[in-house]
């Protein structure tokens, strides 16, 4: 019975495909000039048909082809019926695959491309978007800065606009506090760059078809030397793949394993399938490469300093935030923001969620209070007392704040009697006896330039009140004053103050009410570092769930070495390099050294570059252009959307598509698998479909087929695809993975785009973070994947350190304090290693230099290449018809220079020389400028005064020198330079 | 008749620009047939937003007003369009893409410099309200649609209604001296308008050092004849009168700073100032 039912599906196959071609434009491109053959058979050769594809039709024959160029042999007739059902069980057919129940010959791309072909017929019928009267569609599509509606007409997109809800759409949470009933806007809000995203797609600078550096011959001269310098010529994708593959075998023959390096982008477009943690690492994986380690960029202080205190579990150093709008709505009387700007950096990823609630915050009478350099958004939006510290000493002034607190008996203590160890020798730390300085707000009145009165009345405000401390952009951790050479201590400092106020009572917690609202956390849908489609285990998300949740094929790079990310170029330069891992798992896993090379193991000679944003986020970025010119490095491909910043610097350019022309599925702001829960920043959560709205732009390609099409030339087309899957149907897959379909059908789902999830009741409490711990309780709020091993005592019994208690004195860093005097575990007051102290520098470059993250961008995307964001006054400031980077300062300063408003000056230290268009205002404190990081290009120009840079790359000016010795982190904002005014005129007559 | 207006919060504004973008992002690239011809890429800011500073020191504030294309009731473009630009029923000003091809001229008409020229179309232009999309059905020009904030809003209401509005929520249009009737409000308008002087007081303490003075009763008198305004130092010591017109009066302030111990201080008014610290003896 079994046999005649394959037998017939066989027979019937023609029939089906030709059906489909008739209906469906996309079956018919499908098939469009492919000639081959495919055969279907069972191994004992009882069943077997042979199909012939010549001009768009197709033929069934009985019996083997003479020369199949594809076979598909299944082990019975069972194991065929389950792979041909329609919605097959994905488990089923994986283990099909893994146990060789199933088995395929010929040429991988007619294998990968039969698959296709059958998941395309699939899928034709499927509908997207949402017809409008005026002819266009409305779909739906997710960017960094939040989902947006993208509204499209005849193959064009006519407008990208923020998601208001409808009347169906789930009811919003609701809050009491005070006597007010508080329930947030009816839309999902956007961050600016979402809305700039059609002058992105539609961008001057996309790359719209293959390129090869003219003087770059793979089999002749390479000219390495003249990265980035000479130009491109247009070639086919059939030459660009040829040479990227034979590139690819060439190293690992030539060289070995680990040739390759896999230089990997921290922020690329959205998705769960086109993520880098997804379709990128499954590439990488499968060709076997050298990865670069990823480090903590933005929370460095948290990770290598904060968390040693109070026992991070899986939270990448960054204390969480369950919770805390309800609690900081109900019960906290002011928030202290120290380096903390939410309007600009929209939490991480919130869009202008959280403004709402500040907004409430206010209105409620909780006052607040900003310690920060710059006047910042949230201070000018907001109000408050305004603390202008100088950069770089912020953990001075929390010492002296915490002295203050012992001197007028302001802390909690019994909090610290009950919960915390060490606290009398650091308490001997701060009233000098240990060292002989007292720390007293005059002690701090010199380094920080903050009076002792103002330090005094703070402290006396902020102990007789429950306040909550927004320590970061997020509220607790990313960016600010934790990207210093001081960032360790400081974010320490943050810390032990909490738990000198009763870190977890009432009104007493971290967060500036960015992240914390009251939604359903337990209802599962991945987010972007949870693996997607990688199979990857080792350096994704996926083990804790998805890998179990959406069965697909395993992937396994065989090779172990790494290259530390803040170090790469000195890695190729000199031949070696070390550093230090991030490591989520244990306060421990981050000291061990890393060696680059691996014992064993060939340097890295070829560079597969996907994106491009280094010379903006690195810090002294000048360095990577040696590094790319070095001879060592035989070839460098760069797959990108933009000729933007490095891009430049590639033999090969692929050009890749936005995610607004290709498909994926994902969940506004929800980044699990770096930390959980980062949709708590939203008021809703909102899974969307990333609907491909317009077909990409040129010849580019998604970064998936990319990746695809490599690898059919290499033989492993078939596993990348795991058999021809197209991105929708892997979106399909992520979609049946998560707990989604229970509430909404996928035809539903990809016609609307969008599914808001509905909160728990009011009446299901959301426990706060902390609470638990303060009241002696079992920990009851969420892990991202739950470590009984981090915990010394019983799982969820007090905090994941040595003691289960918070530790004023890590017994973690005792153990490392020889080898890293500058990481003691009595925390202390050390100044900068480049600030006021270091003298002679200081005499030389006395302005302070903060690169922030930017509100306008995010980080480059969106910055450069044509992006309407260029015209935001606070984000660029067009002179001479050039659009330079802005460089905020203080009029005494600007005066002193003899400047005036929107001076081009050039920036300079003996790293680098940025030109900028300069902002004078009174929003800087005393020898502070101010710049966003980030910039998306990279302008170098040769000038009477050397070379310069004049897109706006201040991270050329920032030291390399990291934290501490064993402290990873990067510390951009510790950085020295003067500012001149420059004369375009004379200066770039060369 | 209903007629559109738009309300601008101006404490709300952020400079979040999502108004401008979201401007842009409908306009650049994109013709409206019969409401307007597409906007460049470069050079016109349909909706601008401008930065409003005051104070010094630690005593700074910032406000953001966004200006656009105010939907006069009493034009000046209108009336120097001759047929070009047009009022409609419902408020929207409109500049006919077609009748006003080559008028440059109405760029210089409009006293709030809401017109751009559009040199490769000839074409003088301004932001419609969105009418092609209101037309449509939708409830929001996209400015206010796209603000996180919710510092814009457009209603549609019968004249007789806004003016009460403008009464009961105390709303200003920019240059009203002009009477060109603006249908776009501002809400919170004195922070830029307006001047505030403010300063710190503190005092000795006996073992060295000073202290912020809390509680310290201030009082303003402005060329010695009003009624002198009254504030108190806050916990940081700080006080400030906000609300203030009047630049180049004299103004005296006299701090009680320990229930009857005065200081006074004296000057001229420059504008919004933040006198520093005023040190008292203990």
């Amino acid at each position: 019975m079994k046999k005649l039912l394959f037998a017939s599906i066989l027979k019937g196959l023609p029939l089906v495909i030709g059906i489909a071609a008739r209906k469906h434009k996309t079956v018919r491109e499908k098939l469009k000039g492919k000639n081959l053959t495919v055969q279907i058979g069972l191994r004992d050769g009882s069943i077997v048909r042979h199909f012939v594809f010549r001009g768009e039709k197709v033929q069934g024959r009985p019996g083997p082809a003479s020369q199949p160029d594809a076979v598909m042999t299944f082990k019975d007739v069972s194991i065929a019926l389950d792979f041909l059902k329609p919605n097959p069980d994905q488990l089923v057919i994986i283990d099909a695959m893994k146990n060789f129940k199933v088995t395929a010959a010929g040429r991988d791309e007619y294998l990968v491309w039969f698959g296709s072909l059958m998941n395309t017929i699939q899928t034709a019928g499927w509908e997207f978007g949402v017809r409008m009267r005026d002819g266009s569609t409305r779909y739906t599509n997710l960017t960094n800065g939040g989902p947006i509606f993208v509204y499209v007409k005849n193959g064009k997109i006519l407008r990208t606009t923020p998601i208001d809800f409808d009347e169906t759409d789930a009811a919003s949470w609701t809050i009491q506090a005070r006597g007010k009933t508080l329930s947030p806007q009816r839309r999902a809000t956007v961050s600016v760059h979402a809305l700039a995203m059609k002058s992105q797609v539609y961008s001057d600078k996309r790359l719209l078809y293959p390129m090869k550096r003219v003087d770059f011959d793979p089999k002749g001269e390479r000219n390495p030397q003249n990265r980035g310098k000479s130009g491109y010529v247009r070639i086919s994708w059939d030459d660009a793949l040829d040479i990227v593959s034979n590139e690819i075998t060439r190293m690992k023959r030539e060289h070995g394993p680990g040739a390759i390096g896999m230089f990997t982008p921290a922020h690329h477009q959205w998705g769960n399938v086109g993520y880098w943690l997804s379709s990128l690492m499954r590439f990488a994986n499968i060709i076997g490469t050298t990865r670069v380690a990823f480090s903590p960029i933005s929370w460095e202080g948290w990770y290598w300093g904060a968390q040693h205190h109070y026992g991070n579990n899986m939270r990448v150093g960054v204390p969480g935030f369950y919770g805390t709008v309800e609690d900081c709505l109900k019960e906290a009387e002011m928030v202290v923001f120290w380096s903390s700007d939410p309007e600009s950096t929209s939490g991480v990823y919130g869009g202008g969620e959280a403004t709402q609630r500040r907004m409430w915050a206010k209105d409620l009478g909780i006052e607040f209070v900003h310690i920060d350099p710059h006047l910042n958004a949230t201070a000018q939006l907001f109000g408050g007392k305004w603390f202008p510290i100088k950069a770089g000493t912020d953990a001075a002034m929390a010492i002296a704040i915490m002295y203050q607190w012992i001197v007028e008996n302001l802390y909690d203590k019994d909090y610290v009697a009950k919960n915390s160890t060490g606290f009398d020798e650091w308490s001997d730390y701060l009233m000098g006896v240990s060292d002989g300085v007292p720390k007293t707000p005059e002690w701090q009145e010199m380094e920080t330039g903050i009076p002792a009165k103002d330090v005094r009345s703070l402290a006396r405000v902020w102990g007789n009140r429950k306040t909550y401390l927004a320590a970061g952009g997020m509220g607790s951790g990313l960016g600010g004053a934790c990207r210093s050479a001081t960032g360790s201590q400081w974010a320490r400092c943050m810390v032990q103050m909490m738990a000198m106020q009763g870190w977890g009572k009432p009104g007493i917690n971290f967060g500036n009410l960015s992240a914390g609202t009251p939604m359903d956390l337990n209802f599962y849908f991945p987010g972007y570092a949870d693996g997607g489609i990688s199979g990857d285990v080792i350096n994704t998300g996926a083990a804790a769930h998805n890998y179990q949740r959406m069965p697909h094929t395993l992937t396994l790079n065989p090779n172990k070495q790494v290259i530390p990310r803040q170090h790469w170029p000195e890695g190729i330069i000199n031949g070696h390099c070390s550093g230090h891992l991030w490591d989520s798992f244990s306060l421990e896993g981050q000291f061990p050294k890393i060696e680059y090379p691996l014992a064993g193991h060939s340097r890295i000679h070829m560079i597969y570059r996907y994106g491009a944003s280094s010379f903006g986020t690195s810090p002294q970025a000048g360095r990577m252009i040696e590094a790319y010119r070095h001879n060592s490095i035989e070839f460098v491909v760069n797959q990108s959307i933009w000729m933007e910043n490095e891009v430049q610097f590639a033999d090969v350019i692929l050009p890749a598509c936005t995610a607004l022309e290709r498909n994926d599925i994902a969940e506004s702001a929800n980044c699990t698998g770096f930390f959980a829960h980062a949709q708590n920043q939203l008021n809703h959560r909102v899974i969307l479909m990333q609907h491909k709205c317009i077909e990409p732009l040129g010849e580019s390609k998604s970064d998936y087929q990319i990746f695809a099409d490599i690898l059919s030339r290499l033989g492993a087309g078939a596993m990348y695809t795991e058999g021809g899957n197209t991105e929708l149907t892997w979106a399909k897959r992520v979609f049946d993975s998560s707990d989604l379909p229970k509430k909404i059908s996928w035809k539903a789902f990809i016609r609307k785009g969008y599914y808001v999830l509905a909160p728990d009741p009011d009446t299901m409490k959301t426990p706060t973070e902390m609470r638990w711990f303060a009241e002696g309780r079992v920990k009851d709020t969420p892990e991202q994947n739950p470590l009984p091993g981090q915990y010394a005592g019983e799982m969820g019994k007090g905090l994941g350190t040595q003691s289960s208690k918070f530790e004023f004195v890590p017994n973690t860093l005792r153990k490392i304090e020889k080898d890293d005097p500058d990481r003691p575990a009595v925390n202390r007051y050390i100044p900068s290693w480049e600030g006021s102290h270091t003298t002679e520098l200081f005499s030389k470059y006395p302005l302070q230099l903060i690169t922030s993250h930017p509100p306008f961008s995010f980080h480059t995307f969106n910055d450069g290449k044509s992006s309407q964001i260029n015209t935001i006054k606070d984000h660029r400031i067009e002179v001479d018809g050039y659009q330079y980077w802005v460089l905020r300062m203080s009029n005494d300063e600007a005066a002193k220079r003899g400047l005036v408003q929107h001076d081009l000056v050039k920036v300079y230290n003996d790293r680098a020389a940025v030109i900028c268009a300069v902002d004078i205002a009174p929003l800087m404190g005393p020898g502070q400028v101010k710049a966003w990081e980030s910039c998306a290009q990279l302008d170098l120009m040769e000038t009477p005064e050397g070379l310069v840079e004049r897109a706006g790359c201040m991270n050329m000016l920032t030291p390399t020198r990291m934290i501490s010795k064993t402290s990873d982190g990067i510390a951009p904002n510790s950085c020295l330079v003067e500012v001149t005014k420059w004369d375009r005129m004379v200066k770039e007559a060369v | 008749m209903k007629k559109w207006n738009l309300i601008v919060d101006v404490p709300k504004c952020s400079n979040c620009n999502n108004c401008t973008m979201a401007v842009k992002d409908e306009y650049i690239g994109n013709e409206f047939i019969g409401y307007s011809a597409p906007q460049p890429e470069n050079g016109h800011d349909w909706i601008t937003i401008d930065r409003h500073i005051r104070g010094n020191d630690s005593m700074v504030d910032v406000n953001y007003v966004p200006r656009t294309c105010n939907h006069c009731d009493n034009a000046p473009c209108v009336a120097a369009g001759q047929g070009a630009v047009t009022k409609r029923q419902d408020g929207i000003v409109m500049i006919d893409p077609v009748k006003a091809k080559g008028r440059k001229d109405l760029v210089g008409s409009c006293p709030y410099g809401a017109i751009w020229w559009n040199g490769a179309l000839e074409l003088p232009q301004q932001w419609t309200f969105d009418a092609h999309l209101l037309d449509a059905g939708w409830p929001q020009p996209r400015c206010a649609q796209a603000c996180p904030s919710g510092a814009m809003r457009a209603i549609k209401v019968g004249d007789k209604e806004m003016a009460a509005l403008v009464k009961e929520e105390n709303i200003q249009v920019l240059k009203p001296e002009l009477n060109t009737h603006p249908r776009v409000y501002y809400r919170g308008l004195e922070k830029v308008t307006h001047n505030f002087l403010g300063g710190n007081v503190a005092m000795q303490r006996p073992e060295g050092g000073v202290d912020n003075v809390e509680g310290a009763v201030v009082e303003l008198t402005l060329d010695g004849t009003r009624a002198p305004l009254r504030a108190r130092t806050d916990a940081y010591g700080d006080f400030k009168f906000d609300g203030l017109k009047g630049i180049g009066e004299t103004y005296s302030i006299r701090i009680d700073y320990a229930q009857g111990r005065v200081i006074e201080r004296s000057g001229v008014l420059k504008g919004s100032q933040y006198l520093g610290t005023i040190e008292v003896e203990a």
